[in-house]
Parts: structure tokens; sequence; C-alpha cells
């Protein structure tokens, strides 16, 4: 058996036995197989990445069966891995493995533990299923059966009605993307022939602009209308902008959940199924620009709002939204070397982020919101330096000179380069862009920690600490802790915290050449551009300088507004008035959809079914026959009780007039 | 292929239990009835193993002169195994759904479904076109009965309006197939699927049968009779009705409509796609704003079946191997999802969704099942209605990206309803007291949905043991149409233009 189907299936039979099993078999038992499960994977995937980082690994496909045979549509069960799948693996099963030991410690005291450890399960058998795909319906399996588990982590605990409602907004919206992407798989399909991947990037170089297609009475370019379909599908995964309203509110899963799907896997699917369409999109240059342009306004709508919230988690969750902005942008100049190396490192370094807050969250008794935290630097130590690390990565902390810094210093400064060497007008948009939200993710991640760590304790106003203690804040008086003592994690959440934090620090260090740099390493997995690859290495100093000023930038403004003069950030938030409740609530983009879509859509369905059903078609329907029968002949009690022998009699009448009509004719 | 009649044989079992079940008690009839649908499901079972694949493609075939050319005239494709296959699964399990919840006149009751299964069976068996119209208009009897005398308290409505519907549509059937008969000097099915009719003649005798399936379909606007049956049905008969009933307008339109009058259908296309599209979107919108279970899901049918009509009407293969495969998906999961209102009704006989929820807390097996089928009635891919789904708007998308674009609007309506409606009956705080109290699944009803889930998984992984019996016929019946079917809107063109003459070259070899 080939490693790669057990690194897929061992999650799915962990989930299936952890699942079922549930309370038969006890919350160990559930734990061991489904943890145990996803180290074997990850222990299988790395040795699978060194090989391709050494060349010693070749792109192969490992059958498993026949899925549907329609015609010419055919798509089978199959296992692809290349480099960029094998980067995936690494990423998916190494943060799986650890956000499942993590939960050992962040879930001890719920009460369903083995339900929680077989989604989790379940969740990373979708991914793997997504990623080992060959063709475009397997991606779309994995694409449904993560969005399947993202449901039922969000919803986890079901009882609170704000993670129903989040659950089903993760879905539904979701499933709009999804619409482009079926539509998307449907045209390609009728373009092609066929659904399997590599052999539409085998045809689609040569339709770059000479092929034309009708697209709902449209005369459109073909390639330009496939990508734009497959795109709409990556921004609902990716959260992009328009269809980003379900991420934030994703925030209602148990944070190890935000952390494993919401950070570093599920979202990044969209970024993944570019790259992986990367030679089609490259035959789409509107496409391309397309892509540029949400991703970078993403990257600056979701940078904004992730300054002014007050959620630990929300502020993590916009912050991603963002970073995957950055990806995105990435991909359409056609760098999709530092997209995926974005990819890779963000996968650490949020997924790093989260597990700290949510080690913040177990430690401060359930309390997210910032303005009751304060001062625990002391408190959790082995915390704040886990979340030190993530910080500096994220905003990217580096000396370009010496060639050294943290993970996000490498990727993120990449694709600010390579986005302004494209030189097209919609790569200088992203590049001015990405700079701009480089200042604001440094201001909110320095934000969060000064808020967390530094300062006063401010724990006695927080509903959770004053339950906890059983203290108002009056009865505390003076001491703003009221007597709390948060408790730094046990060590299995401790574990994950330390072996991410190396990702963070040394990630880009280790793999900025293979992943930026090398054509042999990709192996033709991505559309890889060696000349722009050359020229983001040539841009003049002050871009490349650009990222390291506005670092600095963001850090001294979030130090003078949180250390310095805490009082600032209230008054400018007070100077800026309507701009600040415009950006605070979040640009308003769920009362709008609320106003457009969610209202009108069961006015809509009270409409037609009291008025169109019932108003007009049983109206004159069935109810208006049975009252013309009342009314013309006083025949409606023979009608109502004896319709059916009615029926039976012209049946047989008819029957009867039948076997005449034979005889006689 | 062995020498037994085996058709007739599974029309003669349940048969003679039915007449066995006036004659017994209760408690004997449901035994006699359970075994008469087992035996028939293991006679199904011998079927399908001894369907050859790629074989003939009419197997089985018994034939019986009658009287007066009347021919006792059976025989199964592929396609009608398949429906078949379903009709026979679902049976023990409706029995098994009625055996605590209904206690008067037992006997009769259980007759009237085995009746019915004879009737299902006999119609899609039937190759003579008369033998058709008995098996097809008489299988609706029992069901009026069911509803009209083990129904709820609305029961004589909603069977007028049944039988409103169905009776103007059989009307017209029956005299079109008379005329048939007529020019074609033949009533059999094999043989008139092949027969070219005058053009003008298809486009009424296309009509005709129209207002007959449209309104077992059922499609917008016909469909008013569906929710007020559900509703007002016992829960095996709103498993029957959904699962097989509402099958036989799509397999009227794929034995008759499309191959005998390929031109019309071709004619009607647009009717057909824009009803279709107005159902998907309409019904899915009502479905999210009602407050019963049985009428969200038999409205939810509504749009389901529309993806059907336009799946078939699309004339290639992925939209009528699609529509076929979303009769089969939505006859195993619709069937589930009214077994699992059933089971909650039977509990706290209420159909009121607003009266339920947390039942993930006090039943949380039930919510697995339930979360299983709901997420198969969305057509998560894995499950047996995404196949069908996928397959059939992609086969529209080939005719038309506009129609393909608003029926799969569907999938979000569809996620919307289908997860607001588990929301409230699972998720959530235990508001009721009484609901909170209910047990979970017992071990009748495990064997009721364990089977069904199993299949529907089966379906959803490996299709191929439901797409091969069909692909010789439905590769038939697209070469009857392949003259006549349109060339789909892409209007695609790669690369430079070719010259005019290459093209009309091309175009002449065809």
């Amino acid at each position: 058996m080939d490693f790669i189907t057990v690194i897929v299936f061992a999650p799915l039979l962990a989930a299936i036995i952890a699942g079922l099993g549930n309370r038969a078999i006890g919350n160990v038992p559930a734990k061991v197989v489904t943890t145990g499960a996803l180290f074997l994977s990850c222990a299988l995937s790395w040795p699978i990445f060194i090989g391709f980082l050494t060349g010693s690994e070749t792109a192969s496909v490992v059958p498993v069966l026949k899925w549907v045979e329609s015609g010419r549509l055919t798509f089978d069960w199959a296992l692809r891995v290349d480099t960029l799948t094998a980067i995936m693996l690494v990423v998916i099963t190494s943060v799986s493995a650890l956000v499942h030991l993590y939960s050992w410690g962040y879930m001890e005291e719920d009460p369903d533990q083995p339900r929680f450890f077989a989604y989790l399960s379940l969740f990373t058998f979708a991914m793997l299923m997504l990623v080992t795909a060959d063709n475009l319906v397997q991606m779309f399996f994995g694409w449904e059966g993560v969005g399947l588990a993202s449901y039922l982590l969000i919803g986890f605990w079901f009882k609170k009605p704000s993670a129903g409602a989040a659950a089903i907004k993760a879905f539904v919206v979701n499933r709009v993307g999804d619409l482009g992407f079926m539509l998307g798989i449907f045209g390609t399909f009728l373009v092609f022939q066929t659904t399997s991947i590599p052999a539409i990037l085998e045809a689609a170089p040569a339709m770059q602009g000479v092929s034309h297609i009708t697209f709902m009475g449209m005369r459109l370019d073909t390639m330009t209308v496939l990508c734009l379909l497959l795109f709409i599908g990556a921004m609902g995964k990716s959260a992009q902008l328009g269809l980003h309203t379900w991420l934030p509110d994703a925030m209602e899963g148990p944070t190890p959940v935000s952390a494993l799907i919401h950070a570093a896997t599920m979202v990044t699917a969209g970024v993944f199924m570019v790259c992986r369409l990367s030679p089609m999109f490259e035959a789409a240059p509107v496409a391309l620009g397309v892509v540029t342009f949400i991703g970078a306004a993403t990257c600056i709508f979701a940078a904004t709002v992730g300054t002014t919230q007050w959620d630990i988690k929300r502020v993590i969750a916009y912050s991603t939204c963002s970073q995957l902005g950055y990806m995105f942008f990435a991909a359409g100049v056609g760098a999709y070397g530092p997209a995926m190396f974005h990819l890779f490192t963000h996968a650490f370094f949020k997924a790093l982020l989260f597990l700290g807050a949510g080690s913040v969250i177990h430690a401060m008794h359930h309390e997210q919101d910032m303005r009751y935290y304060g001062g625990l630097r002391k408190e959790i130590p082995f915390t704040f330096w886990a979340m030190m690390a993530g910080t500096l990565a994220i905003t990217g902390v580096g000396i370009y000179d010496l060639h050294v810094g943290f993970a996000g210093f490498w990727s993120k400064d990449a694709i600010i380069e390579v986005a302004f060497a494209k030189g097209s007008e919609v790569g200088l948009f992203a590049f001015w862009m990405g700079v701009f939200a480089a200042l604001l993710t440094s201001f909110y991640s320095w934000r969060l920690m000064f808020l967390t760590f530094w300062g006063k304790p401010r724990w006695i106003e927080s509903e959770h600490i004053q339950h906890s203690v059983h203290k108002t804040p009056e009865q505390a008086g003076e001491d703003k802790t009221g007597g709390y003592h948060p408790h730094e994690s046990p060590w299995v959440m401790l574990v994950p915290l330390a072996v991410l934090s190396v990702g963070a620090v040394l990630a880009g260090q280790l793999f900025a050449g293979s992943f930026l740099d090398s054509a042999d390493f990709w192996a033709g997995s991505i559309a890889y551009n060696e000349q722009l690859m050359h020229a983001m290495h040539n841009v003049p100093w002050l871009v490349k300088y650009a990222a390291f000023f506005v670092m600095v930038t963001g850090f001294v403004f979030a130090w003078y507004g949180y250390i310095k003069n805490t009082r600032f950030p209230g008054m400018v938030a007070e100077q800026l008035g309507p701009i600040y409740r415009f950006v605070y609530r979040k640009w308003m983009f769920d009362e709008l959809y609320d106003i457009v879509f969610v209202k009108p859509s069961f006015w809509l369905g009270r409409v037609f079914w009291q008025r169109g059903d019932i108003g007009v078609v049983d109206r004159f329907g069935p109810d208006g026959a049975a009252w013309v029968v009342e009314k013309g002949a006083g025949l409606a009690k023979k009608v109502q009780s004896g319709y059916l022998y009615s029926y039976a009699l012209i049946m047989l009448l008819g029957l009867v007039a039948a076997i005449s009509w034979v005889i006689f004719s | 292929m062995t020498g037994l009649p085996i058709l007739s044989l599974m029309l003669l079992v349940p048969f003679v239990a039915a007449i066995a079940c006036f004659f017994v008690e209760a408690k004997l009839a449901r035994l006699v009835a359970l075994l008469a649908t087992l035996i028939n499901l293991a006679l199904g079972v011998v079927l399908w193993a001894n369907f050859d694949v790629g074989g003939a493609q009419w197997q089985f075939t018994e034939r019986a002169d009658l009287f007066a050319g009347f021919q006792w005239a059976l025989g199964i494709d592929g396609i009608a195994l398949m429906l078949i296959m379903l009709s026979v699964f679902l049976m023990p399990i409706c029995i098994g759904a009625s055996w605590t919840s209904i206690t008067k006149r037992v006997g009769e009751y259980m007759a009237a479904f085995l009746f019915m299964e004879v009737l299902m069976i006999g119609t899609f068996a039937a190759q003579d076109l008369f033998l058709f119209y008995i098996f097809f208009e008489a299988g609706l009897i029992p069901m009026y009965l069911i509803i009209g005398i083990w129904g709820g308290d609305d029961r004589i409505y909603a069977s007028y309006k049944f039988f409103l519907y169905t009776l103007l549509g059989s009307v017209v059937m029956l005299i079109a197939m008379l005329w048939m008969a007529n020019e074609a000097g033949t009533t059999d099915i094999p043989t008139l699927m092949q027969y070219d009719f005058p053009g003008g003649a298809q486009t009424w005798l296309w009509l005709a049968f129209f207002a007959s399936f449209a309104v077992k379909m059922p499609m917008w606007p016909v469909h008013t009779w569906l929710p007020a049956a559900h509703v007002q049905a016992p829960t095996a008969g709103s498993v029957i009705l959904a699962g097989v009933l509402l099958k036989l307008g799509g397999y009227g339109f794929i034995r008759f409509s499309l191959p005998m009058f390929p031109a019309a259908s071709v004619d009607f296309m647009w009717l057909v796609f824009v009803l279709s599209m107005v159902a998907v979107v309409v019904t899915s919108l009502i479905a999210l704003v009602q407050h019963d279970m049985k009428k969200l899901i038999a409205y939810s049918s509504v749009a389901h079946m529309a993806i059907v009509t336009a799946g078939l009407f699309s004339f290639n293969v992925q939209g009528l191997e699609g529509a076929m495969m979303v009769m089969l998906g939505h006859g195993l999961v619709s069937g589930a999802l009214f077994l699992c209102v059933g089971v909650i009704y039977d509990r706290l006989h209420t159909r009121e969704i607003d009266r339920y929820g947390g039942l993930s807390i006090n039943m949380p097996r039930y919510a697995t099942f339930f979360l299983l089928f709901t997420m198969a009635s969305i057509g998560l891919p894995g499950t047996s209605n995404f196949i069908g789904e996928f397959l059939s708007l992609a086969g529209i998308y080939k005719v038309s990206s506009t129609v393909a674009f608003v029926c799969t609007t569907g999938i979000i309506l569809g996620a919307a309803y289908m997860l607001y409606l588990y929301r409230r009956v699972a998720f959530g705080e235990q508001k009721n007291a009484d609901a909170a109290a209910m047990p979970d699944l017992d071990m009748r009803e495990w064997l009721m949905l364990g089977p069904l889930a199993a299949a529907v998984l089966w379906m959803g992984v490996y299709p191929e043991s439901f797409l091969a019996p069909m692909r010789n016929d439905i590769a038939a019946l697209d070469a009857r149409l392949a003259g006549v079917a349109p060339a789909g809107d892409a209007n695609l063109e790669i690369g430079e233009p070719l010259p005019v003459e290459e093209e009309a070259d091309h175009g002449g070899a065809h």
C-alpha cells in the first residue's frame, strides 16, 4: 500500500471509529485513535515533502476507485502527489496533528470529546482529498467535505444560538461560492471535454485569447469566463471580499478549530486551487487582474477592520482574511511560488497565534475581550513568548541586508516586492494596498500584544472573571485583578505552541530558496515564472525596505496608543466618528446582506406561498373547481365523497373504449 | 437469465399477500406484509444479479396474449430495473414504519400497500401501452385510500386535490394512447419507442402526455396537491409517495415523451426549462418559510424534481443519466427524511418545527441520521444526490448556461432551508420538556434508517453500480434524440475561426 493512501485514509478511519464509537468507547480511546492517526499521517508526509525538496521524489498518481462515468464525463477517485500537494500535506497533517494534541488540554472539560475529535479527523481527511485531487470533481468533493466539517465544528456547541447561526451562515455563504465553482466545472467540461486537471492544464495555454464562448447571453473570452467562475468558488472558501462575512462569525467554534480550519488549512483552499490551476489562470489575464484586485481589496479591507475589534479571536480572524488577500494578489500577478510560500509560513504562525489566543482564553476563564486583559506577560510567560514569536512572524520582522528574519518577513515581503515587480497597473495597486495593509498588520498585531500582555490588569471588568471569583468590580475596589489568578495551560497545549513557534521562526529562513527561486523544486506543479522571480529580486531598494518601514511605523503607533498614551485611540476614534463606526461595524456588510438577500428571501417565500400557491394556483385550480361544481349543479356532495369511484369509473370507461377501438379498427 | 417468469412472480407475491391481509388479524397482517415485501426484495436482488449489463435492451420479457390484441407483456431495461429496485427496497421499510403507528384497519392498510407495490412494479415492467396505463393510473388508487382513510385531519381535502389534478391528466393521456395505438398499429412500447409519429401529431400527443406526467412529477404550477397529500398522509404513505410515486412522471418522460415524440420534445424544451427554473427558485423559497416539517420536505421535493425535468430535456447523456440518478437518490433521501419526521412525529404527534429543538442532546443517534440525510438532500458530494444533481446540471449547462445557472441556485437555497430546518430541530436548547424527554432510536427505527443510510453513501461513492445497468439504455435514447437535440448556446469557438467551407464540410459529415 502506498504511503499516500495511509496518509489520506488513516484520519477517515479514525474519524469513523471515534464518531461511531463515541460514548461507547469513551474519551481516551477516541482521542488516542484520532491523534495517533494524525501523527502517523504527519510522520509519513514529511519524508514525501523532503523528497520533493531534495529532488528524490517525482509526481505520481495512485488510483483508488472508479467514481462516475457518464458519456464523456468521467472522473475517478485518485490520489495525486506532486510538489504542490506535498507542501499542503505537511501543512495539513502537521497543524492538524498539533491541534489534535492541543485539544486534549483545551477540550478537557467538554462532555462531548469523541464527537469533537471525530470531526477534526474527518475534516483532515476531506482536506487531504482536496489537495490530492487529480480531477476537479474530487477537488469539489474535498471542498464540500471541509465545508461540512467546518459547519459541524462551528456549530459544535450547538446549544448556543449564535453557534447554530454562524454554522448555517458559513455553509450557505460558501454555497454561493460553490455555485461559481460548479458552473466553472461544467464550463470546463464543456470546453475541454474532461475534468482531469493535468489534461485541462495541458490544453489551456493554447486557448489564451483565441477562444470565445457564450455565457448567459454574453459573448466572452472562454478562459476568462472559466477562471472567473472557478475563482468565485475560491472567494467563498477563502473568505475574500464580498464572500468573507462567514469567517469572523466562524469564531463561534472552539479555538483549536479556528486554528486548524479557519486559519491554517481550509481557508487556504482557494489559494491552493488558483495555484493548482495556475496554467489555466495564466491563459486568462483578465481573470488574473480580477484575482489581484479582489486579493488586494480584501487585504486592506480586513486589515482596517482588524484594527478596531476587541475580541481577540476576531482580530486574528480578520488578520487571516487579510493575509489570504496577500496570497491571492500574489497569485494574481503570477507569483504562485510566493503565494504558496506565504500559505506555508502563514499556516504555522497563524495557527500559533490562534492556539496562543486559545491559551490566553483558557487562562482567562473563557474571556475573549481584550479590554479585560492586560498585564498577562508575567502570569502566562510561556504563552506570551509563543504569541511573541507569532507576532514577530506575522509583522514580518527581519533585516534585509543580513538575510535573517522571521517567517512572515520572507513570504510577505516577497509578495509585496513581486507585486511591484510585475509592473502592471493592478500590480501597483496591489503593491500599495499591500504596503498599507502591512502597516495595519503591524499595528493590530502589536495592539493585540500590548492590550493582552502589557499594561495593568483590567480583569475584574469581565463577567467571566466575575463569575469565577464571585465578586463585582465594586467589591474588588482598586484591585483590578479581582484576586483572579490566570493559570498557564497544561503541557499538551504548550508543546504544540513550542513546535509552531519553531515553525514561525524558521520556516521562512529554511525554505525561502526552494519556494521562491527554484523551478526544479516546483517541477511544473505550478506555472513558475522565472523572469518575474528574477525581477522580484531586483526591485528598487525603497520597495525592498517599504515593508520594513511600515512594520516599524505600525509598531510605534501601537506602542504610543496602547502603552504610552492609552487615551489616544479613543480620541482618534471619536475624531473619526462615522468612519470609525463604519469600520468597527465591518463596513456594514452584514447589515447590507441582511437587507438585500436574507429578508427579501423570506418575504418572497411567504408571498409565493400565500399569494402564489394558495391565492392563485389553488384558488383557480382545485378549490375553484369545487366551487364551480357546487354552484353549478349542487353535485358537490357527490364529487366530494364519490370522486374515487368516479375516477375508477372514468378509467374503466376509458379502457372499454380502448378495447373496442382495438377490436373494431 | 433464468426461465422463471420473475417479473410476474414479483407481481404475484404482493398480490397474494394483499388478498391474504384482508382475512387475517392485525398482528398477522403485519407479518404477512413484511414477509411478502422482503421476498420481493430478495426477488429484486435476484433480478438485478441476473440482469445482463450490456446485454439485450429488454430482458426478462414475458408475453401472453390475453384477448382482442391485449397483451400481458412485461420486460425491463436498466432504467426500469433501477426503479423497480427502488420500489422493492423502500417497501419493507414502509411496512416497518407502519408497524406501531397504524392501529385501525391494519389488514386493509397492509393490503393497500401491497397492492401499491404490485402496481408500481407493474408500471415499470409493463411493455404494453394499455397495461402500462392500467398500472400507472390504478397505482394511485391505493394512495388515495391511504391518505383518505389513514391520513390526518384534513385528509378529505388532500385526497380530493390529489384526485382532481391526476384525473385531468390521465383522461387526455388515455385519448392520446388510443390515437397512438391506432396510428402505429401496435401497443408494444419498445416498438412505439422507435416509431416516428408525424410532426404535427407529435405536438398534441406530447401535450397530452405532458398533462399527466407534469402533474405526477409534480411540476410547478400543478404541484399544490403534493404538500397537501404529504401533510395528511401517514409516514409510510409519504415515504412511498416521495420515494416512488413521484418518479412515475420522470419515468413517463423518459419512456414515452422523449423517445416517442422527440421533435415535439425539442419544441417544448423551453416550456419545460422555464417551468423548471421557476420551480427551483419559487418552491425553494417557499420551503424556507414553512413551519410544518412535512410541507417543507414536500416543497423541497418539487424543487428537486425540477432538476429532473430540466436534466431530461437537456437531451444529452449527462442530463439523462443525471436525471435518473436524481430520481433514485431523491427516492432514497426524501423517503428517509419523511421517515425521520415520522420518528419524532410518533413520539410527539406534531409536525410543527418549533415544538422541537435541541434533539442532538436527547437523541444523538437520530440527529446523526437526520444530518446525513439533510446533507444528502443538499447534494453533498459523497452522497447519492450529488451524483444526480452534478450530472444533470452539467448536462443542462451544455444546452444553456442560463438555465444551468438558475437551476444551480437551488444548491444555495437548498442548503438554506434544509440547514435552517436542521438547526431548529436538532440544534439549540431543549425548549419543550416533552420534546426533551423523547427517547433515541429503537431497534425497529435503526433497521429502517440504517439500510437507507448505507444506500445513500453507496450511491454517492460508487454510483457505477447504478449507472452501469442504465448506460446502454440512456445511450440508445441519446442516439434516438441525436438528430433533433439542440446544439446548445455556448457556441464555443476554439482558436482561429475555421474557414467557412471547412465548417460546412464538417457539418455535412454528420
